[in-house]
């Protein structure tokens, strides 16, 4: 620490050359912070998953609706201690580019099975008993400014009503919020029943079922007691538990997910080698310096440490800057694009991620200068050999 | 005259001697090669995406819905609808017979090679003119379906990318089995990401009773859509959107593509700006290394202007140098490359290859050139002030 005052003075020596350096730090990090941002997006909230919730649907596809039927009998499976359904609604609020996630489900259902979704018992009870009533997340209500009593007109793209009507008009009672700041709430929930008893076809199903399974129970061996339950029935079922669902859902972007991280992974570490280069280059020209310190007494280690130090930094200058900025604009990015593409996040451990890189690549820059300096005799140095 | 004379020499004695800067100059060009490469990457991916989904699209073809669904998927239509549709003024005939057909979309669970998980993929149930309605469509492997039975014939796309749909083998969708009896291609476009089947087949799998989702219809010329559109929205017996299937397909490609620009651009921009700082870097350590060199030649007689100039299209050289790069590395690793994706419109996988075009090359190029154009400047200006005496002075 005493040494800070010299490499403060060595940082700054060359202003301009010191300024650009920071700055490219500084935009590598600002990538970092928004690719880790985007690739949890794609993840589609593997790691919000919870291992003793468990997920039925249609072994065929996704798409295929299940028997309401089929409710009661996975209820009564040993080990289930709790059930409830969804359906996908797809509409979308007022133009066909506001497209959101809309489920139909059991008010009390849904918000046992999600404890992490968190609701004021006065408006869960009033949705319960609003037939026409809705309830949004925060993300969603203050991207489309919704509020507690608006009568929200939905487009269905699906579910004509049985009046022949596609405009279906939900009544906002209630915005709910997560104790996960990793989950999205970007989505809405209305009344199953109410779904049920307007639409025109499709009646007597549920998109898919979600179970909780008592603590410490086997979640293989009851995903395997409800699908054999349901097996040679024309509606075959595939359990699996939510973290498989949502991996798997996850994996259905394929490879461009993991293309786009690839490329913007080699520019990252690109964009550092170049950094790296230069702060190289400008300790490499002031071997002679080297000499100066050591002939001032200086110790070998002192100046690798010294050396290193400034390569450290001027790499957590740019590296801090461009985290924080980048995680205003993740923020905003969020809000912008919570809807299209939840799950924008950007979470500590990317940030302590960023952090090593930053102190990583700040000592791998200035290592084989700082090596080089250190070992040189002072006679070589004082003559710049 | 003289100037110019002056510009050329100097510039090309710059150029000469670049290798002796080989690392700071080596810096700059691969900053600008990483610009080009991931910009290309990137809106290579868009553009391939397009492609495909645009070339399924044809002009002279009108696909009804019913009204209001964005997609096939969510589609549907009865069977009263349909014959009215097929019934409706504008459409080709072959004999007295409209050139329609009337389909079923669904999505069943395939595994994905790459990825080894479950993927959505389209299974369409297609009356017996699909093919005269999509002239692209042909068989290349195999045979067709025959009427009446569980058999399929799969997109070419489809079968590279996903597990068991070769010719000859069976694959088993909850109950049912079926028979893999034959390829197709259609040009690279969407359709081939498929499978096809006989529609009345995949309505008893299914038990979608007689209904459909979608109505492709042939137009006797583009103008008719017009016709069309208007008989049936003035059928009070029917409820449907109708449009031609080139504005369908853009508008099932479009949250997608929006969503590749949305983040390719301003992570080019945000990059280029990261490239200019690594161009601005060397090119002042090159005309601080040149310094004596530079004060020379001003003491020679060369103007202010050729050195500034010089310094400029040394840079620039240095950035082409690596938008060329760049892009070569981008033509070459990801040109062709197939992928497959979740399309969010249609809810189904959409199989395609990276298009790395002429185009993103030349904007890639442009790039570059900006780049070089701005991280020379400043350095420019400061090798021109030099004052040519104490320059000279500097051991």
């Amino acid at each position: 620490m005493k040494y800070f005052g010299l490499v403060w003075k060595n940082v700054w020596r060359k202003k301009a050359r010191t300024l650009l350096t920071i700055l490219s730090v500084f935009v590598a990090f600002l990538l970092f912070a928004l690719l880790n941002a985007i690739g949890h997006a794609f993840k589609a909230g593997v790691d919000v998953a919870q291992a003793e919730r468990l997920v039925v649907i249609d072994k065929i596809s996704l798409i295929n609706p299940l028997p309401i039927s089929y409710r009661n009998k996975i209820a009564s499976t040993p080990g289930v201690a709790a059930v409830t359904h969804q359906s996908w609604f797809g509409g979308y609020y007022q133009d066909p580019r506001n497209q959101f996630a809309q489920f139909p489900t059991e008010p009390y259902g849904y918000f046992e099975m999600y404890p992490e979704h968190v609701i004021s018992k006065e408006q869960l009870d009033t949705w319960a008993k609003t037939r026409t009533g809705a309830v949004v997340g925060r993300e969603l209500a203050e991207q489309f400014g919704w509020k507690i009593g608006d009568r929200i007109p939905i487009q269905a793209t699906i579910w004509t009503k049985a009046d022949g009507g596609r405009t279906w008009e939900f009544d906002l009672v209630g915005i709910f919020s997560t104790d996960d700041p990793r989950g999205t709430t970007a989505f809405m929930l209305m009344n199953y029943d109410y779904f049920e008893e307007a639409r025109a076809f499709g009646k007597g199903t549920v998109g898919w079922y979600v179970l909780r399974i008592n603590k410490g129970a086997d979640p293989v061996a009851i995903a395997n007691a409800v699908d054999n339950e349901f097996a040679n029935s024309p509606n075959e079922t595939e359990t699996s538990t939510e973290a498989a669902f949502a991996t798997s859902f996850a994996k259905q972007f394929g490879n461009i997910a993991l293309i786009v991280q690839l490329i913007l992974g080699a520019v990252f570490f690109t964009l550092l080698l170049v950094a790296g280069n230069t702060m190289a280059q400008s300790i490499r020209e002031r071997i002679s310096e080297i000499g100066v310190l050591k002939t001032l007494g200086f110790t070998d280690h002192t100046v690798l440490g010294i050396v290193l130090a400034e390569s450290v930094l001027i790499m957590l200058i740019g590296g801090v800057l461009g985290l924080s900025i980048g995680w205003v604009l993740v923020q905003g990015l969020g809000q912008q694009m919570g809807a299209f593409l939840p799950g924008i996040f950007l979470g500590p451990s990317a940030l302590l991620i960023g952090l090593g890189c930053m102190i990583g690549a700040g000592v791998l820059a200035g290592a084989f200068p700082a090596i080089k300096g250190m070992r040189l005799t002072i006679v070589d140095a004082l003559a710049r050999r | 005259m003289a100037g110019i004379q002056q510009v050329v020499a100097v510039s090309w004695l710059n150029i000469l001697n670049l290798p002796q800067r080989i690392a700071t100059s080596l810096v700059a060009v691969i900053g600008v090669a990483a610009v080009v490469l991931v910009f290309a990457a990137i809106l290579s991916m868009a553009k391939g995406f397009e492609r495909t989904m645009v070339a399924a699209g044809s002009d002279d073809t009108a696909i009804i819905l019913r009204s209001g669904s964005t997609a096939e998927l969510n589609s549907g239509l009865s069977n009263d609808s349909a014959l009215i549709i097929e019934n409706s003024p504008g459409i080709v005939k072959e004999g007295n017979r409209p050139i329609t057909s009337a389909e079923l979309y669904v999505v069943v669970d395939v595994r994905k090679k790459s990825t080894d998980a479950d993927a959505n993929v389209p299974f369409r149930g297609v009356q017996p003119s699909a093919m005269v309605v999509r002239p692209n469509v042909r068989l290349v492997d195999g045979r067709l379906f025959e009427q009446g039975k569980n058999e399929i014939i799969v997109g070419r796309a489809a079968q590279l990318e996903f597990d068991g749909l070769e010719v000859g083998s069976t694959i088993r969708f909850g109950q049912t089995n079926w028979a893999i009896v034959g390829t197709f291609e259609a040009d690279g476009s969407v359709s081939e990401s498929e499978l096809w089947t006989d529609v009345r087949v995949l309505q008893g799998a299914y038990r979608r009773g007689t209904s459909y989702q979608s109505v492709r219809v042939k137009l006797d010329n583009t103008g008719s859509i017009v016709t069309l559109k208007e008989t049936l929205d003035a059928d009070p017996r029917v409820d449907v959107d109708v449009m031609s299937e080139k504005d369908y397909y853009s508008s099932q490609a479009e949250p997608l593509s929006r969503f590749i620009r949305l983040i390719g651009y301003p992570l080019t921009i945000l990059m280029a700006i990261g490239a200019v700082f690594g161009a601005l870097n060397s090119m002042y350590s090159s005309v601080s290394v040149r310094g004596k060199e530079i004060a020379t030649l001003r003491a020679l007689g060369f103007g202010p202007i050729s050195v500034l100039v010089s310094t400029i299209i040394e840079s620039t050289v240095l950035a082409l140098a690596g938008g060329l790069l760049g892009g070569a590395a981008a033509y070459l690793l990801f040109n062709g490359f197939r992928v497959s994706t979740l399309n969010g419109a249609s809810f189904s996988q959409v199989v395609f290859d990276f298009a790395v075009t002429p185009e993103l090359l030349v904007q890639g190029l442009a790039a570059a050139a900006i780049i070089g154009l701005i991280g020379g400047f400043f350095p420019a200006i400061r090798a021109a002030r030099l004052p040519v005496a104490q320059a000279l002075r500097e051991v």
